[in-house]
């Protein structure tokens, strides 16, 4: 469960509200397989991540960026029940995807960077605080099913 | 991990575009840390923690201090930090994940700053360059 104060959903749901969440999603998974490359293990079908370049302005790349993040995008709605709300992804994580949950906090981070980015000032250290505590949240919802 | 002359490019230039403002961020980025990840102010007892605190901006400078000698000595970052590295290892003993989380807060210090500057493949190099200092940090603990 995320313990997030009155304050806190209501930063995340302000600045949320104001993310084009399909664009947002490819940056950060295009960061994530630049940033730390060896995360690129699990896209092998993608074709071309050799180059930042490359990697950005991969169509696969986007697509998947865009179902990862509509998929976290569910998640802030249910900030209740996490771990409810993502059960059946985290068991396809594991069980077909074979994917470490530490992959989860990688994406996670990055995304609070991607966010930064794109709000600035407005991404104030509570706003930040706010969302760190929900991407991990998201992240141990991802990887309570496994075993 | 190793820095190659493209990350040493990329760490340079975007101390450059910082300029004076490495103080501000270095604060910046331990407020966001503090305020994120509320662990690492066991570290800090001693200090006034409320936003805006003096404390807080004067140690921010000293830890961006620190990544700008760093950065002037890219080639040999264990030499230029040998003896913050000491002062780690025996004095302070922060423990090794606290690196991780001050290193994320100056990366959204950095892209809150300058997002266009912030571009994936600077995004990769600042991470190893913080990595690596963070390496050479912890490098006596045992």
């Amino acid at each position: 469960m995320v313990h997030l104060t009155a304050e806190e959903k209501s930063l995340v749901s302000g600045l949320w509200g104001k993310v084009n969440v399909d664009e947002v999603g490819g940056e950060a998974l295009g960061r994530l397989l630049i940033v730390y490359p060896w995360t690129q293990r699990f896209f092998d079908s993608f074709g071309d991540l050799s180059t930042p370049d490359a990697v950005m302005s991969n169509a696969k790349v986007k697509a998947h960026g865009k179902k990862v993040l509509n998929s976290f995008s569910d998640g802030l709605k249910n900030l209740d029940n996490l771990k409810g709300t993502f059960a059946k992804l985290s068991e396809l994580h594991c069980d077909k995807l074979h994917v470490d949950p530490e992959n989860f906090k990688l994406l996670g981070n990055v995304l609070v960077c991607v966010l930064a980015r794109h709000f600035g000032r407005e991404f104030t250290p509570l706003a930040q605080a706010a969302y760190q505590k929900v991407v991990a949240g998201v992240a141990n919802a991802l990887a309570h099913k496994y075993h | 991990m190793v820095l190659s002359p493209a990350d040493k490019t990329n760490i340079k230039s975007t101390w450059d575009k910082i300029g004076g403002h490495a103080g501000d961020y270095g604060g910046e980025a331990l407020d966001r840390t503090f305020q994120s990840f509320p662990t690492t102010k066991t570290y800090f007892p001693h200090f006034d923690l409320s936003p805006g605190s003096a404390q807080v901006k004067a140690h921010g400078k000293k830890v961006a201090d620190a990544l700008t000698t760093a950065v002037a000595h890219l080639d040999d970052l264990p030499g230029a930090l040998s003896a913050l590295s000491d002062l780690h290892a025996y004095k302070l003993r922060v423990d090794p994940v606290n690196f991780k989380l001050l290193s994320h807060c100056l990366l959204v210090t950095l892209a809150c700053h300058h997002p266009t500057e912030f571009t994936p493949a600077v995004h990769a190099s600042l991470d190893k360059f913080f990595t690596a200092v963070s390496t050479v940090l912890t490098s006596k603990y045992r």
